[in-house]
């Protein structure tokens, strides 16, 4: 059984699981954080990046400054944005069987696996997930497409040119496999290779394994996933949350007994608890708002908003924000907004007995219904007529390079009055910020992350007890900024075994059984006999018949009747196969007994010996040696047949024979 | 819940009869029956009913709380009067214990009373004597009584026959009868009952019996072995022995917690024998691995290290105290330790090597978050092996209790106004710090027990409470100013972390005040007041953000550490001038309209010190509109005080007031009497006694400063006025009181259905009374011819009703012709309404007819009644 890892990123994994004779794609997040070194792209033409300096080298070369642009003492790519993919050498991607998605930020890579590799096989996602990954997909293309950008920026990927270049570009890993955003089309033939699947249903990969999402409660649909043939169980989990929010609740029962647990995405912040952040999160966006400013939430248009959302709908009241206009702007506002209310078997428990009553599940439909919270699919049309001042506007992109949240950082950065509050946990917002520079508006930073931290993660463990647990390496010791916080890993027994980017792991685990069926017909031919109570043995002749991973003995073909003229031939040549098979022998020697035996045959002088394997009895008047061990019996005597057969007649008095 | 505002202060039951009051405005006085605690007549003729009926095992009295109570009186009874008498007189309580000794099947709640109540009369020698001659006694305490029969099941009736031996045990023939029909190896058995109340009884019971047979020896006797102890005294002395050298935990506890009592108790001379007798199996106990019953042998030594017995600096307890010390588990030992540093007399090296006990937890987590070398630590020597400290802090289960322990016990001795040995206040410091940045991930471990620490404590609610508590108590110390630069960074620390929790919050609010306070008043505060400014600084940025918090709680603890904190700091220019640079004020202003209800209630306290900084604020150029403000945040107040639907919020407004009223806000300086009239008129109308209560304590204030004011106030130091002076005085007052609409709120208030607020009202008025109705104002009114038979008692009910239907709130405009109060009407009013037979009145408790012994014996008579009733009904 191998793993291979293909991506570096903790929380966007993208695994190959060899399990049997199946290849398995465990998700395949896409690392967006590459598009922290590219230059914002700005929806109305923004004077202040336009006229940002070219990059000049130390020895006053200016062949990049095109391509690269310099703000305050940052160099970022003045291109379209770039994504760095999974790694694609690893192994043959066109071999994958089939993809398991475990939740809709682990699948924003997926055109690029179906649609480039030679993927033929099968997706596997929950309907949500399905869902919402096309929305989140669908932004991403609309904020990239939207504004195109006639460069294409390669020459600093030179190898040669990338050593010369300032850091963070000069660390960038493989840029030459960096590519650019899919398509549209691409998206509608990667998601039409998807198949929907409900949690616990159970689903039989080429009758070889079965595989079955289970609620892993971090996000609407979210899955972990179990893996598992007859006699070996493989776990994964990705992404899941214990905290009681909109989603389904976590299902830990169904980990249990795991050979192998493949864990991933834990919460990034793991010193952030959620709580806590929602609670920054009002004060900070109160204090700016009562002080006349804006506040800017740069999010992705589903996940934690709708917590966010239904946090601000008990808030605002209490502290008179009542009259604040709420701005949702994306793409697919209006769509995240309604399908967050329609997957009702998806919520958690009190969302879905809201359903019932009938009440939407989320309060926004109230927010939205008195206009407290307005939704556009962008600052253009209807918006520009709606905008009020002091406002609180969520829109994409978190990393502050597309969407409409670059024109309102342009807009609003100039300001202190003004915050821009950042909630998603995947973007350093110091990086997030640098093209921005100088920045007037506060900035504040509250990652609300409810993936597992790692004390549940350690009660989880404790919990589910499997025998292994494989992880990426960031998980196996502390983050690099506290070093100290040894409560910051995974802490199991026997340690966890650490994965990184283009590594194969041979997972530290052995299959010892395969499930063979019996026909009835031989079944019923077989004569048990038992050896000792409970336990019966029986010797079977049979023909071994494999077909689609799935094995079964039948009756061995019989042979056919020779005509009665040839009987004579047949068993002069048969003969041999005819021989009685000998039996198969079982049990042990008592010695004592068995010395007592050979002298009552007439050993007189009968020495015994023990061995680390057994004994050896001693005749020393015959000259011979009997060595005896658990699973087997040597006479050695000097080529006297006859004592030899004596003794082996007596050995065998103490053994069953069946 | 979070917190408890105004904790207990729900309103009192209604005074049953607030129309009774009215009639004592009449002139009636309250001539309730006195409480008797004697037999009486009517009592003596009851008590034969009742004692058919405690005797009819047929007749069961449901509520035994009446059997309680009947027991409560024959105490008194025969405190006061001769048991014996009693006895005789009143032979039906004789008739009561045979019957009930005679009865085959009586209940386990009448043996138990019965056994209680012979107790009470046999506690008198000559009563003793006579129940000794009908055979009563042995019938109940001997072998053959309830001892014998199946009721003895009963916890009840161990229980009363317990309590029946204790109340028995006052004088030597009882101690002989005990001794002699084995009642005491009764009582050893009793001891280990599987009732705890029994078994603490019996405890109670043998240390009483020690205590009272050996009272007679004040002397030290010569000879211990062969001194002439009592037989009582000697059996228990050999039982408590055997005890102790049994192996069996339970029984040695039951001896040292008797040893414990009879230490606590007794401080005679002979307790300092039974201590040699004693020690040496006690020692034995000590040097035992490991030391069981350590709880117990900490309350012994503590019990006697508290006695003056054994306070001689070369008594050998104090060496058995040391035994302990090093031997006892250090979770267990914390309690002696401070104990010990609390005594006054106590041998010094016992005391320090307690403080090293003490701080030996601390120095472990110092040392496991620094380098060797660089901190000296806090102890010179350890005391005890640092090797168990260190397992026990490396466990998780018993690493948070074990700190949260030495927290407390060293907070406790930072409160001690002379601590007897030098506290290394500076590396404790240092150790609550390094405590507090171990629970929130900040400290670097330095050691594998640095890393075991971390892990344990990070996120711990509990040593983060108690770290805050003592971190706050060591304000008091002067300290260096890195060490205050440490303590101000892991305050704000604290105070910013979203991760923080409520009750931690308030902890840190209140260890940020104590430090604030303390270098506000040190004497070398100007030498850090960079320091404190700046934190300041950060402080009201944090404050800021917590005021907009969507926790109440958290909302609610921050206006209430501003508020203290502007109460303290109020004096200092830099501290306004910061707090005035910070968006604080006008939040604070902001949550007077928080949903919140204690919100609202906090900010209105908040607002209310706040406004006399504002005014301090606006005498200042550049400070806009301070007078316009000033005047709409009293307006504010008193809006919430008139339509806050929520009774907290118009509590604090009126305690600002009062405050301001007190301390003479310059807003209310400018005109008193429309203020308070104002106010009066708002509380009037409200149905929360705790409003009303405060309406009265502002119109007591006003009312004492305006006597004051014009030398009226009964104040010796005061320059006598003339008769002239003080009669313009005080019909200058009395004119101002009427026109505040002073007595109509007053006898409003005196007529109030709560109890406290009728108290109060009749308080202020009977004060009143004294300055306004002296001997000439009363001849000049019987001279003016308003003597109460001049105008009647129709009369002064109509003035009443009349200012009654004034004192509520009318339109504007109504208010002059509605306190057209005539000044002479009212002092007639005052000298006409019996206001001391009032005030006696209302001091009873409500239910003093209730409380009759003759009330008792009629309701135990009802009840039986009652269920004699429902029997037939049932059928």
């Amino acid at each position: 059984m191998k793993l291979y890892c293909l991506s570096g990123h903790p929380t966007l994994p993208c695994n190959v699981l060899k399990f049997k004779s199946t290849t398995i794609m465990l998700d395949c997040g896409l690392d967006m954080t590459s598009t922290l070194n590219f230059l914002p792209l700005p929806l109305v033409q923004s004077p202040r990046l336009s006229k940002l300096p070219g990059w000049v080298l130390k020895d006053g070369n200016t062949f990049l400054d095109k391509e690269l642009k310099e703000c305050s003492g940052h160099v970022f790519v003045d291109s379209v944005p770039e994504f760095c993919l999974p790694e694609t050498e690893l192994l043959d991607l066109s071999t994958v069987d089939v993809i398991l998605i475990s939740n809709y930020h682990c699948m924003m890579a997926l055109p690029y696996i179906t649609e480039y590799t030679g993927f033929t096989g099968t997706v596997y996602a929950t309907e949500p997930t399905v869902q919402i990954g096309r929305l989140l997909m669908e932004e991403l293309v609309n904020f990239i497409e939207r504004v195109p950008k006639a460069q294409s920026a390669s020459l600093w990927k030179n190898k040669e040119v990338q050593r010369l270049l300032p850091a963070p570009l000069k660390d960038a890993v493989e840029v030459s496999t960096w590519r650019r955003c899919y398509t549209m089309p691409e998206v509608n033939s990667a998601l039409s290779k998807i198949q929907l699947v409900g949690y616990s249903q159970k689903i039989e990969l080429f009758g070889a394994v079965q595989v079955t999402p289970l609620s892993s409660g971090y996000a609407l649909g979210s899955s972990n996933w179990i893996i598992q043939s007859h006699y070996e169980k493989v776990s994964y989990v990705s992404g899941s949350s214990l905290l009681t929010t909109h989603p389904q609740a976590m299902d830990q029962a169904s980990l249990k007994n795991s050979d192998v647990l493949i864990l991933t995405g834990l919460t990034q912040i793991p010193t952030a608890n959620p709580d806590g952040m929602v609670g920054e999160f009002c004060s900070n966006l109160a204090m700016t708002v009562r002080n006349g400013g804006n506040v800017l939430v740069p999010c992705y248009p589903s996940g934690v908003i709708y917590d966010l959302l239904e946090c601000l709908y008990q808030y605002i009241d209490s502290a008179g924000l009542s009259n604040v206009p709420f701005y949702f702007i994306s793409p697919v506002a209006n769509s995240s907004l309604e399908f967050s209310q329609i997957f009702a078997e998806w919520l958690c428990h009190n969302k879905q007995t809201k359903v019932y009553l009938p009440e939407p599940p989320f309060p926004h439909a109230e927010l939205i219904q008195t206009n407290k919270l307005k939704h556009y699919p962008s600052i253009h049309g209807d918006f520009s007529n709606d905008f009020k001042q002091p406002c609180v506007v969520f829109t994409g992109h978190p990393s502050l390079r597309f969407g409409d949240v670059v024109h309102f950082m342009e807009l609003w950065g100039k300001s202190s009055l003004n915050t821009v509050i950042f909630t998603e946990p995947d973007f350093s917002y110091l990086e997030a910020l640098a093209p921005y520079q100088p920045l007037a508006m506060k900035c504040v930073y509250c990652p609300i992350d409810t993936r597992l931290n790692f004390i549940q993660v350690s009660k989880l463990l404790k919990e589910v007890q499997p025998l292994h647990v494989v992880c990426p390496e960031q998980y196996t010791q502390p983050p690099p900024t506290q070093s100290h916080r040894t409560d910051l890993m995974i802490d199991c027994q026997p340690p966890a075994m650490s994965y990184r980017r283009a590594e194969v792991l041979t997972l530290p685990f052995k299959r010892r059984y395969e499930k063979i069926e019996i026909m009835p017909e031989l079944a019923d031919s077989l004569v048990p006999l038992e050896i000792k109570p409970g336990i019966s043995l029986a010797t079977v002749s049979a023909v071994l018949h494999t077909k689609d991973n799935k094995h079964v003995l039948q009756p061995p073909p019989k042979p056919a009747q020779p005509p009665a003229s040839k009987k004579r031939k047949r068993v002069s040549d048969d003969a041999p196969e005819c021989k009685p098979l000998k039996p198969l022998l079982s049990g042990s020697i008592p010695m004592d007994q068995f010395v007592q035996t050979l002298e009552k045959h007439g050993f007189s002088d009968v020495k015994v010996e023990d061995t680390a394997k057994g004994h050896i009895v001693l005749l020393q008047e015959a000259e011979t040696l009997i060595q005896i061990e658990e699973d087997s019996t040597h006479i050695i005597c000097d080529n006297d047949e006859t004592l030899r057969v004596k003794l082996r007649d007596l050995v065998l008095k103490f053994l069953q024979k069946f | 819940m979070w917190r408890e505002p105004w904790g207990g202060r729900l309103s009192s039951p209604p005074v049953p009869g607030a129309k009774a009051r009215t009639a004592g405005l009449r002139g009636a006085c309250g001539s309730a029956k006195k409480t008797r605690c004697i037999m009486d007549r009517e009592c003596s003729q009851l008590l034969p009913s009742v004692c058919a009926v405690l005797a009819d095992s047929r007749q069961l009295v449901a509520d035994d709380t009446f059997l309680e109570k009947f027991l409560d009186w024959f105490k008194t009874l025969t405190e006061t009067e001769s048991s014996l008498l009693l006895l005789q007189e009143n032979p039906c309580l004789t008739e009561l214990i045979t019957c009930v000794l005679k009865l085959k099947d009586p209940s386990s709640s009448t043996l138990s009373f019965i056994l209680r109540l012979t107790g009470i009369f046999a506690a008198s020698e000559s009563c003793f004597q006579y129940l000794q001659q009908r055979e009563l006694l042995i019938s109940l305490f001997g072998e053959v009584g309830p001892l014998s029969s199946a009721l003895w099941e009963e916890a009840s009736v161990r229980s009363g026959w317990v309590q029946g031996v204790h109340s028995m045990v006052q004088h030597q023939s009882a101690l002989h009868f005990l001794c002699s029909c084995g009642a005491i190896e009764v009582i050893f058995t009793l001891q280990g009952d599987p009732s705890l109340f029994v078994a603490s009884a019996a405890n109670q019971l043998l240390v009483h019996m020690l205590t009272f047979s050996l009272q007679s020896f004040q002397t030290k006797p010569e000879n211990i072995k062969d001194c002439d102890w009592p037989i009582c005294a000697q059996k228990l002395i050999v039982h408590i022995e055997e005890s102790l050298k049994s192996n069996s935990a339970s029984r040695i506890k039951q001896s040292l917690k008797l040893l414990t009592s009879v230490f606590g108790c007794c401080h005679d001379l002979w307790t300092e024998v039974l201590w040699s007798r004693l020690s040496e199996p006690i020692v034995y106990l000590l040097e035992e691995e490991p030391v069981h019953a350590g709880h117990s042998l900490v309350d012994l030594f503590l019990s006697m290290a508290r006695s003056p017995v054994f306070s001689c600096p070369e008594c050998s307890l104090w060496t058995s105290v040391t035994c302990a010390l090093e031997h006892l588990n250090p979770a267990q030992v914390g309690r002696l330790a401070v104990g010990v540093l609390k005594l006054q007399e106590c041998p010094q090296a016992v005391k320090i090597q307690a403080l090293s006990v003490l701080l030996q937890p601390m120095d472990c987590v110092l040392k496991a978050a620094s380098q060797p070398l660089e901190y000296p630590g806090l102890l010179n020597r350890s005391v005890n092996d640092s090797a168990t400290v260190e397992t026990l802090l490396s466990c998780r289960s018993s690493c948070a209790s074990l700190l949260c322990q030495t927290l407390t016990h060293l907070e406790e001795l930072q409160y001690l106004t002379c601590l007897p040995v030098d506290l290394p206040h500076i590396p404790l410091l240092q150790s609550v710090v390094t405590i507090l940045q171990f629970c929130i991930g900040l400290a670097t471990p330095a050691s594998c027990l640095g890393n075991k620490i971390s892990r344990i404590l990070i996120g711990c609610f509990r040593v983060q409470r108690s770290a805050l508590d003592i971190l706050g108590a060591l304000s008091h110390w002067e300290s260096p100013s890195v060490f205050i630069g440490s303590v101000f960074d892991i305050l704000l620390a604290y105070l910013k972390s979203p991760d923080t929790s409520p009750t931690v919050l308030k902890k840190s609010f209140q260890a940020t005040l104590k430090w604030l306070v303390s270098l506000s008043e040190a004497p070398s505060s100007k030498d850090h007041w960079q320091q404190t400014e700046q934190f300041l600084q950060d402080l009201f940025l944090v404050l800021q953000k917590r005021l907009c918090s969507p926790y109440w709680e958290v909302r609610d603890s921050a206006l209430e550490f501003l508020t203290l904190l502007v109460k303290h700091l109020r004096e200092k220019e830099g501290f306004r001038q910061v707090l005035f640079s910070s968006e604080v004020p006008k939040l604070t202003e902001d949550l007077l309209e928080d949903p919140e209800s204690y919100v609202r209630a906090s900010a209105v306290t908040a607002m209310g010190q706040l406004s006399f900084l504002t005014h301090l604020i606006s005498k200042k150029p550049g400070v806009e509109n301070g007078n316009v403000k000033e005047k709409s945040i009293v307006a504010q107040l008193k809006e919430i005080l008139s339509t806050d639907s929520e009774g907290f919020p118009r509590r604090a407004v009126i305690s600002v007031f009062i405050d301001w009223l007190r301390e003479g806000h310059p807003d209310v300086l400018k005109d008193t009497e429309q203020f308070v009239s104002s106010v009066l008129q708002a509380v009037n109308s409200d149905l929360d006694w705790e409003v009303k209560a405060g309406g009265l304590e502002l119109a007591e204030v006003f009312s004492a400063q305006l006597l004051g004011r014009l030398g009226l106030a009964a104040c010796p130091y005061a320059a006598v006025l003339s008769s002239a002076t003080r009669s313009t005085h005080l019909s200058e007052s009395l004119q101002i009181f009427c026109q505040v609409k002073l007595f109509e709120f007053l006898f409003g208030a005196l007529c109030d259905c709560d109890r406290p607020v009728a108290q109060k009202a009749c308080d202020i008025l009977i004060a009143l009374k004294a300055e306004l109705c002296d001997e000439s104002s009363l001849k000049e009114g019987t001279s003016a011819g308003l003597s109460t038979e001049a105008r009647g008692i129709a009369w002064l009910e109509e003035t009443l009703r009349r200012w009654s239907s004034c004192a509520k709130p009318c339109p504007r405009g109504d208010a002059d012709e509605a306190g057209s109060q005539d000044p002479n009407g009212v002092l007639l009013v005052l000298r006409t309404v019996d206001l001391e037979g009032l005030h006696r009145s209302l001091n009873r408790s409500s239910d003093h007819i209730e409380k009759s012994p003759q009330s008792l014996l009629q309701d135990i008579l009802a009840t039986v009644g009652t269920l004699e009733e429902n029997e037939a009904d049932c059928y």
